[in-house]
């Protein structure tokens, strides 16, 4: 519920649509500034106002980095070419120019390579679905019943998941780790730096705001036929009873936090992650196929005033992206997933290109753990998809796929997902165009810290699963 | 409904090809696969058949020339492993799409053709990625049953048929352990028992009609389906991803005189020069990584260290959604170290030679099959495109559903 406010340095200015003053409180007494007047409650008194399982993330000090003579994709205006990068403190220092190495840089000859922005995947199941796919590890739908907001993803996530350090290896960074889409409402997503770490806390992105996911069609209803919905329209009445209540419950807790002196009302954990969502603070992640369906769910944000940051899988969006850029509902795609299932048989390659083309935010997700080590890939097929329609899309477009434009879906835009100075050191140099087929991400810096190098085992982290199998890792 | 929708489209095909029984592809890249590239070169077909290739290849008076200057242009893909044309939607409880299962753990006599639907919406989507030919197969149980190759253009099964059984099916890997009461060793035991069966039954057929003989591991229909598989003649494609699953599919093969292909493969590279001495081809899959405990030892570059060691390799992308990325899955072979001839080999005539096929498919060779793609450029590379196909030496239109959905919303709101 807090996320971010325990951050001193958040900017929340793109998520939030206002602070109440109640929601300042908890962060000034976190930072131990008691400026709460007296009889308003406090942490020491509600434990919904206390820190709700912060990050602990801590940036690793990292030398100077100067990537010299690349062609770099920013995703934030025109290719540059032969030019320079440096990265410092954890942050982009300068790009564009031929910076001069500062003393003690490492220096890296980006002849012939690529340079982007790390990769952000803003749909993965990594850690809640960990490899080796047991039983005992499906931790991604708390199906038993069809609206879960209480349940946090990172309460799931496994750090050690063997494939974590694989989508590394593909020049990932950064991660949306969402729950599954058996229930109406999932539950919350977590935002993740993709860095070994023992605790999810380590790796949860400072000042992200949470996601709620949400789930249309197919899924909750088939799973929960029984007890119901079992139907579409009960898909919908679902969502519509679960936030007429959080409406409810949000009035009750503002009015008690702006005047104390009453009775306070009990905690619900599932109408207070809702509540947060009506508040602007939690983010709308839906996935949601049909575009018939996407349409009820901007109505259903218009009625209960929030709005969907994203749809997901989308593979009809290229049918109402005029709807989608007139709401400025990000989609979530695939380059050309299709047919798996009724509600996607109209998907076609050109998704993206079309949403590109209505000035709608495209964005190309994995939902997979092979898929995810290969998001370049996947954009460059949607991309050449949309040119050999005569849809016209470059690369500066296509790398804002899986780059800025996720990240504006995380909320996270203000400090990574473009290369520009100021912006986190999340980059990937690339053995040349990321949009080949034959491209492989040589090395991966996050936040700086120099994660993955193809050609140097030692910086090739191996989980604790990985140790003593026959698993190879990923070297070769 | 589909039916319907897809009756124009193949009307069209089929009245083009009509039109079209010479054509001579010009001026391309050709590559061959059996041999050297030829620049500048022509691909002659007729009557179906590819009647000549070469650099200086004399052009028949009215044969419909295909200008493939700047282009490339080789084989038809094959892909297989697909469920093309028995599936439409993969997912659970959608069985109204699905019929590549039988009842049973042994379905030996079980063969997907006559439920083949040759007017899926899944084949021209597969073919506009260059896929010519694919196996279609069933799934299941220890042995799922037999599968079939066919030609992706025809308005008929039989049309579509190339080889019909291709492969008979068994399981060992994790899929298959149930059949064995729960274990690996179990499914093993099952599987001899029913070969050793079958072997029985050929030798005992009067015995087993009199019902002087104990009961056997089989239907008799299921027996007598493996004669071929027992003779050499028809492969066995084992589903085996563990190495010691891998082993055991090479005793087997050793004690009943089996030709085996691997489905999967995972940790076949730990076991490449085993396979290479037992010269079986691995069908496996090159975007598919992901640790599993029927594969721990899962690695992108199996592919590159099986063809290093000698193993023949089949690239496959056996996700029902995405058939369509198998030149992705060859192009990723190359990314991972292996050689580019090679890649598009795995994937056009090793694949054949794996389905026993390479006689009449899998390269641009005079007598073969005159299934032939242009590509806009390097058929492995993503930007490039499919720009002519001919499947049976007929030209195909690059027409799917999707691209009339394309251009159905490619202007919003759609004009109904």
């Amino acid at each position: 519920m807090l996320a971010g406010l325990g951050d001193p340095t958040y900017n929340g200015s793109h998520v939030m649509i206002h602070v109440p003053r109640y929601l300042v409180a908890p962060a000034l007494a976190f930072l131990g500034a008691c400026a709460v007047s007296r009889g308003a409650p406090t942490a020491d008194s509600l434990s919904a106002l206390r820190p709700q399982y912060p990050s602990t993330y801590a940036r690793r000090a990292h030398p100077p980095v100067l990537i010299r003579n690349a062609t770099i994709l920013t995703a934030a205006g025109p290719e540059l070419k032969s030019a320079s990068i440096l990265l410092a403190d954890g942050k982009v220092a300068a790009v564009g120019e031929d910076a001069a190495a500062p003393p003690g840089a490492t220096v890296v000859d980006g002849t012939g390579k690529f340079v982007t922005p790390g990769l952000i995947d803003t749909h993965s199941h990594l850690g809640v679905y960990s490899a080796p796919g047991t039983r005992s590890m499906s931790d991604g739908n708390e199906r038993t019943e069809p609206v879960t907001a209480q349940v946090w993803a990172e309460h799931s996530f496994w750090p050690q998941d063997p494939q974590i350090p694989l989508a590394v290896a593909g020049g990932i960074t950064v991660i949306q780790a969402l729950p599954g889409s058996a229930n109406l409402i999932g539950g919350r997503s977590a935002t993740l730096r993709l860095i070994p770490a023992r605790t999810v806390q380590e790796m949860k992105y400072p000042g992200a705001p949470y996601g709620l996911k949400m789930a249309c069609g197919e899924n909750p209803k088939s799973v929960h036929a029984e007890e119901g919905p079992a139907t579409r329209m009960a898909n919908v009445a679902g969502y519509r009873a679960a936030f007429a209540e959080a409406e409810k419950y949000r009035k009750e807790w503002d009015e008690y936090l702006e005047e104390p002196d009453g009775e306070r009302p009990e905690r619900d954990l599932n109408l207070e992650t809702l509540a947060e969502v009506l508040r602007g603070r939690i983010l709308v992640h839906n996935h949601c196929y049909r575009a018939d369906e996407m349409a009820h769910m901007m109505d259903l944000g218009r009625e209960f005033g929030f709005r969907i940051r994203s749809f997901h899988h989308a593979v009809e969006a290229y049918k109402v992206a005029d709807m989608l850029a007139r709401d400025s509902v990000a989609s979530s795609v695939w380059s050309d997933w299709w047919g798996f299932k009724m509600e996607s048989l109209d998907g076609i390659p050109q998704n993206a290109a079309l949403l590109q083309q209505a000035g709608a935010r495209a964005i190309i997700h994995s939902d997979s753990p092979n898929a995810i080590q290969r998001l370049n890939q996947e954009a460059a097929k949607a991309m050449y998809a949309g040119r050999h329609a005569g849809l016209q899309v470059t690369r500066e477009q296509a790398i804002r796929w899986i780059t800025a434009n996720a990240a504006w879906a995380l909320g996270i835009d203000s400090t990574t997902g473009t290369l520009e100075p100021g912006k986190a050191a999340d980059v990937v140099v690339w053995s040349g165009d990321p949009f080949s087929v034959y491209s492989k991400a040589e090395l991966v810096y996050n936040a700086g810290r120099l994660v993955f190098d193809r050609n140097d085992p030692k910086r090739q982290y191996r989980t604790d699963f990985n140790l003593g199998t026959s698993d190879p890792g990923v070297g070769r | 409904m589909r039916r319907a929708a897809l009756v124009p489209l193949l009307a069209v095909a089929i009245a083009t090809a009509a039109r079209a029984q010479t054509i001579a592809i010009t001026g391309g890249t050709v590559h061959p696969v059996s041999g050297p590239r030829i620049e500048g070169g022509t691909v002659l077909l007729r009557d179906g058949n590819i009647a000549a290739v070469g650099a200086d290849v004399a052009i028949p008076d009215g044969a419909t020339r295909v200008d493939a200057t700047g282009r490339w242009v080789t084989p038809g893909l094959i892909h297989l492993r697909t469920t093309l044309g028995l599936r439409l939607l993969d997912s659970g409880g959608q069985e109204e799409t699905q019929e590549d299962v039988a009842e049973g753990e042994v379905k030996a006599a079980f063969n997907v053709a006559e439920g083949l639907d040759p007017a899926s919406m899944t084949i021209p989507v597969a073919r506009m990625e260059g896929i010519t030919s694919a196996v279609a197969a069933p799934s299941d149980g220890l042995m799922p049953g037999q599968a079939a190759l066919i030609d992706l253009a025809g308005a008929r099964v039989d049309e579509m048929l190339v080889k019909s059984p291709v492969a008979m099916l068994a399981d060992l890997s994790e899929g298959g352990k149930e059949s064995g009461g729960g274990s690996r060793a179990g499914a093993v035991l099952r599987l001899r028992r029913v070969l050793r069966d079958a072997l029985e039954y050929a030798q005992r057929k009067e015995d087993f009609r009199r019902a002087r003989i104990q009961p056997l591991a089989a239907a008799a229909e299921d027996l007598e389906a493996l004669q071929p598989v027992l003779r050499g003649e028809l492969p066995l494609f084992v589903i085996a991803n563990r190495r010691n699953d891998i082993e055991s599919a090479l005793r087997i093969a050793r004690e009943f005189k089996l030709r085996i292909a691997l489905y999967g493969g995972v940790e076949a590279w730990q076991a490449a020069p085993a396979l290479a001495a037992a010269n079986v081809p691995v069908i496996l899959e090159p975007l598919t990584d992901v640790p599993s405990f029927d594969g721990l030892g899962a690695r992108l570059d199996n592919a590159t260290l099986l063809r290093e060691a000698g193993v023949s390799v089949v690239a496959a992308q056996s996700d029902a959604a995405h058939f369509r990325d198998l030149r992705q899955a060859a192009g990723n072979e190359v990314r991972n170290g292996m050689p580019w001839e090679e890649a598009l080999q795995s994937v056009t005539l090793a694949a054949a030679e794996a389905a026993l096929v390479g006689d009449r498919y899998g390269s641009l060779d005079t007598g073969k099959v005159a299934n032939v793609v242009v590509w806009s450029g390097d058929p492995l590379e993503l930007s490039s495109r499919v720009e002519h196909l001919f499947i049976r030496g007929r030209a195909v239109p690059l027409v799917s559903r999707q691209t009339e959905l394309l251009e159905r919303y490619r202007r919003l709101p759609p004009t109904y």
